[in-house]
């Protein structure tokens, strides 16, 4: 197979598996399953072979909205390049597994057939973004993206919570595409383009900096939403509400990654405005801090790897900042956290599974014996999280740190650097809390090791997370090629001396102070209520959308109604009372005027 | 009798044979889906290598007097008008599949299907008429049944009322389009009411209207137009009226006949008056503004959903209006492409709002709840609409609004005006309507459901055929937005051909 029909297979296989069981398949909730898990796997397959081949492609097709090649044109495009294969792989794999492991996650849920449905609909919309060759199909599969993603958070609907956390997702997410639709526009009158290959060929022509810097940073508000950022970050953690699989795959390794791939696919715009660049390096490293901040007093095994999520989302951010320097660091990071996180979710999915959907950590403990493959894989992952030297997770963050310092960016590097301590501190206190001493509730003392359909999934995720940045396995999908690994993988110098201290305080200091405790030690408030931000989001919507819109609400119906319409309308009424005759009710009547109408007009037509 | 009159007549022939005793609803279904296939007839047979302006033309001259204005009995189609009739031949079977059984009506039956008959008959007259005698006559003959309609099959108590104030409320509208209409038709030599030849009369120098003149007319026509569409601050008709009338009249004048206002800017205002639009456009912008944000944040308080709907409605003319304020092609095509989307889209939605009362018995998002459980079709659909109508890509919706957007940048060369303001506040609505309609839909269809609303039956055939219909509609355009695209870039292609500038 060449590469275009490849490329198309990739797109429209899960969209016509959503499409199959949303239209006649959603009774057979076993098939729907089975159909979606076997299209992950043949997805797979096909990104394997194309990151294999290895080759290059620039794929146009039927214009999409035509107003003539001087006006607008946006055509159904792909680009195939080593970005694209790389990102392809890491969504397939990672997709594949979740659709393995949800098969015995999901086995009894009542909403199986959506619940696949969902999954192969976010398939279909993330590969759309991760081969688009314009903004505005990008811009298109970024919204399919948010309307999978709403349908997988609100799986459990009847939940209250689910049902809020599902809307909220979508909502701030628009707000997000507000700014980056706003972007596009001023990307579109700067280059006269929205193509990717003729905005990269133009933008050094662009003399209006001021605006340049604009539409960068409005393209940038497109990734805050999707990945999470401060100060959009709010959603992700809320997102937790949906089945653990899809926090997974969709809220830790690929969909909110596709902010830092967006930016990795224009990262010729990020490089032309200066100003911009500095302010989404600054925003990623501020992300990184205050969300690790978070994490460490959180209580849902869930949420503390959300915020870890975030917080190694603020990494990706950070590095795509610093510009060509960075971008590639930022995708390798992106990509062996992919893997890492993936396991940890899976794995925290496991722990929910055989804890009878306990998610308190606080009412765990002791699972190291009673499920051994489970805590192994979770510890291996959390390894690579906090960045154990020689696992995968290490070598990406050191790249990113090491461009950091190289590019000069002194501010970020030193809050990336607090962060590479309180990393191995939350997760210390996770597994000392999760895993170790005594049961501490009946869930947890009832808990059993999950079987072969779920741990696989656990055990090819931990391998990756081991290995991922290691020779093969890594050569395909960096940015840049297999040539660039080598300055990723720099040498031991200041940066790897600092964070490997800041590793072991962050060890050493969780360790000494969880080590035997039942209950929390340290107790800090505003890190709990997570800086009190959704409570500020809430009065904010309250005061600026609600109470506004209900004062709007009474203008309208109590001023402009009575003023505007009822005043002229009642006046001409009383003027008018011989219009009195419409109110005669009488059918008979009134369908005797109309045929004498019709046939006046019957009369004229033979005339 | 040529096919464009027979698609124009044969509603208002039903009609008639449905006055004279015929059964009503068959006859209504009958004609209109007959309608509906002389249209794709007519779509699948246009000829895209004729340039420009009006095709399938018929025309009986009825007054050709010395000293008398030409008025004749003329339609065509060019690609608008085509859009346009296809919307309303879709809205009117679906409007009609959705109304009660004969039995089931309270009241005259003949009555309520005939009346159905000549709303989406007279919208199809008018988007039809190349004369401008006609194309304003049919909008008449639709606007009364409406007005029947609400008063007489309508809901709630103060139907009656607000059948009144609809009623003398846009026949002020009318009225205030006659005088604007009749002053530019004075203007332009008063020798004739055939559309194409005013627009040539206009485009050319020698004949063409006086530019303040054209700033008066135009102000005329926008008022008027502006009612009938309900352009801010004329909007407070819309909203009691479609949560009043019955969900097929709701479905056919939000969707349809209100076209008619913003359809008639496009045909009549901007080329007749190019000048005047011109000079007003500041003032079109902040109208537009007052529709999408003022209005917008009005939906978001709305607690019933028929009202929501009826806001909302009001509120996506904005982004229609702001298409035509842009003023070039991109906008253009959008805010026509934007007409078609928005009047499925509202009628889908009325359509499904209807079906949530009859089952459940309220609109009240506080009384309703957790339907996605009893319901899942119905959830799934009104899902669908929903998001339609939040610009999500995938409907036409926002094939049109894409294209709006970037109209309101396109003459933009390098640097932020007016327009461009406009167009970023605008794009602050795409956010308010995500958050009603994710809002509703929360409170409909997700969280527990309320104990008494348990047991109620989903939606099923042959109920869902309507939605349905609407709904293929509104996804295949969403997809391939070339299927309508192709015939107004025709139709643009042939305005931009002929007006300068």
């Amino acid at each position: 197979m060449d590469v275009n029909t490849i490329a198309w297979i990739l797109l429209l296989l899960p969209l016509l598996v959503a499409a199959m069981i949303l239209l006649g398949l959603k009774r057979w909730s076993g098939l729907s399953a089975l159909l979606s898990t076997g299209s992950a796997l043949l997805t797979l397959v096909l990104a394997a072979m194309l990151a294999a081949g290895g080759s290059d492609a620039e794929i146009r097709s039927f214009p999409w909205i035509d107003l003539g090649q001087d006006t607008f044109q946006v055509e159904i495009g792909m680009t195939v390049d080593s970005l694209a294969r790389g990102m392809m792989l890491v969504v397939t794999f990672v997709g594949f597994l979740v659709h393995l492991f949800s098969l015995g996650y999901m086995r009894d849920d009542r909403g199986k057939s959506r619940y696949f449905a969902g999954l192969s609909l976010f398939m279909f919309s993330m590969t759309g973004i991760v081969l688009a060759n314009n903004f505005v199909m990008m811009f298109i599969f970024w919204e399919l993206v948010g309307v999978s993603s709403y349908i997988l958070i609100g799986h459990w609907y009847q939940k209250a919570s689910a049902a809020d956390a599902a809307k909220k997702a979508f909502l701030t997410n628009r707000i997000g595409d507000f700014g980056f639709m706003i972007g596009i526009l001023l990307v579109w009158i700067l280059t006269g383009s929205i193509y990717f290959d003729e905005i990269e060929a133009a933008v050094g022509g662009v003399t209006n900096m001021t605006l340049l810097n604009a539409a960068a940073l409005c393209v940038f508000c497109g990734a805050i939403g999707k990945s999470a950022q401060v100060p959009l970050h709010v959603w992700l953690p809320d997102a937790m509400e949906g089945p653990t699989p899809v926090s997974a795959l969709i809220h830790a390794a690929t969909m909110v990654a596709a902010g830092v791939f967006m930016l990795a696919r224009v990262v010729f715009l990020i490089e032309a405005a200066d100003m911009a660049a500095t302010v989404i390096a600054w925003i990623g490293a501020v992300t990184a801090l205050l969300a690790a901040l978070m994490a460490l007093q959180q209580n849902d095994i869930k949420r503390i790897l959300a915020y870890s999520t975030v917080s190694q989302l603020g990494y990706m951010i950070m590095a795509q900042g610093l510009g060509s320097g960075g971008t590639d660091a930022g995708m390798f990071h992106l990509y062996t956290h992919a893997f890492f996180k993936a396991l940890l979710f899976l794995g925290a999915g496991a722990v929910i599974y055989a804890c009878h959907h306990q998610q308190d950590i606080w009412k765990m403990g002791g699972l190291r014996r009673k499920m051994p493959i489970t805590f192994a894989t979770f510890a291996i992952g959390a390894a690579a999280l906090v960045a154990v030297p020689f696992t995968s997770g290490f070598w990406s963050k050191e790249a990113i740190l090491e461009a950091a310092l190289r590019e000069g960016m002194i501010g970020p590097y030193v809050l990336a650097m607090i962060v590479a301590f309180l990393t191995p501190f939350y997760m210390t206190r996770l597994l000392m809390v999760a895993f170790l001493g005594g049961t501490r509730s009946d869930d947890t003392e009832n808990a059993e090791e999950v079987g072969p359909v779920m741990w696989v999934p656990l055990a090819l995720l931990a391998f990756m997370a081991l290995f991922s940045a290691y020779g093969l396995l890594a050569g395909p999908l960096l940015a840049r090629g297999q040539a660039d690994v080598g300055h990723l993988f720099g040498s031991f110098g200041l940066t790897a001396t600092l964070s490997m201290l800041g590793l072991i305080a962050g060890v050493a200091a969780a360790y000494f102070l969880y080590r035997g405790k039942k209950e929390e030690p340290l107790r800090i408030r505003v890190l709990a209520r997570k800086f009190y931000l959704d409570e500020i989001y809430i009065a904010l919507v309250r005061i600026f959308q609600d109470g506004v819109a209900a004062f709007l609400d009474v203008v309208d119906r109590y001023v402009l109604d009575p003023a505007i319409t009822r005043f002229p309308a009642m006046s001409a009424m009383s003027a008018g009372r011989f219009l009195r005759v419409f109110q005669v009710g009488n059918v008979q009547a009134y369908a005797f005027f109309f045929g004498v109408a019709v046939v006046v007009l019957i009369y004229f037509l033979v005339l | 009798m040529s096919l464009i009159e027979i698609i124009v007549l044969l509603p208002l022939l039903a009609a008639l044979t449905i006055a004279l005793g015929a059964p009503a609803r068959l006859t209504a279904l009958g004609s209109s889906v007959v309608v509906l296939v002389l249209s794709l007839f007519a779509a699948l047979n246009f000829r895209f290598q004729v340039e420009g302006a009006f095709q399938f033309e018929s025309s009986r001259s009825l007054i050709d007097a010395a000293g008398m204005p030409e008025i004749s009995l003329a339609f065509g189609l060019d690609g608008i008008s085509l859009v346009l009739l296809l919307l309303s031949a879709i809205v009117l079977v679906a409007a009609v599949l959705v109304s009660p059984r004969e039995n089931a009506i309270v009241g005259s039956s003949r009555l309520y299907y005939l009346s159905l008959l000549l709303i989406g008959g007279g919208a199809i007259g008018a988007f039809c008429s190349t004369d401008l005698f006609f194309l304003y006559a049919f909008h008449e003959l639709a606007l009364i049944p409406t007005f029947l309609m609400i008063g007489l099959f309508g809901r709630g108590e103060n139907r009656v009322r607000t059948a009144w104030t609809v009623t003398i409320y846009l026949s002020i509208g009318s009225l205030v389009l006659l005088v604007g209409l009749l002053m530019a038709v004075v203007a332009l030599g008063g020798s004739t009411f055939a559309i194409a030849d005013l627009a040539a009369l206009a485009r050319s120098p020698e004949t063409g209207i006086a530019a303040e003149r054209q700033t008066w007319i135009f102000f005329l026509l926008l008022v008027g137009f502006g009612i009938l569409v309900s352009l801010f601050p004329f909007h407070g008709w819309a909203a009691p009226a479609y949560s009043d009338a019955p969900i097929p009249v709701a479905m056919l004048h939000a969707g349809v006949l209100k076209k008619f206002g913003v359809y008639g800017l496009i045909r009549i205002a901007l080329p007749f008056a190019p000048a005047g639009a011109e000079a007003l456009l500041n003032l079109v912008l902040v109208l537009l503004l007052g529709n999408i944000i003022y209005l917008g944040l009005v939906t978001v308080a709305q607690k019933r959903l028929d009202r929501m709907l009826g806001y909302s409605s009001v509120m996506h003319m904005g982004y229609i209006f702001l298409g035509i304020a842009a003023g070039n092609k991109l906008g253009l095509a959008g805010a026509v492409l934007l007409m078609f989307a928005h009047g499925i889209s509202i009628a889908l939605l009325f359509a499904l709002a209807g079906s949530i009362r009859e089952r459940f018995g309220t609109l009240e998002f506080a009384k309703l709840g957790g339907l996605a459980a009893n319901a899942p079709r119905l959830g799934l659909l009104f899902g669908f609409a929903a998001f339609a109508a939040a610009g999500l890509p995938g409907f036409a919706n926002f094939a049109a609004e894409i294209n709006v957007f970037f109209g309101g940048f396109a003459d933009a060369e390098g640097s932020l005006g007016w327009l461009q303001w406009t167009t970023i506040i605008a794009l602050w609505g795409v956010v308010i309507s995500a958050v009603y309609m994710l809002r509703a839909y929360r409170s409909i269809f997700y969280g527990p459901a309320p104990a008494k609303l348990q047991s109620k039956a989903d939606l099923a055939w042959p109920a869902a055929l309507p939605v349905l219909i609407l709904l293929v509609a509104l996804i295949s355009v969403g997809f391939v937005p070339e299927l309508l695209n192709q015939y107004i870039r025709h139709a643009l292609d042939g305005f931009f051909l002929v007006t300068p500038g």
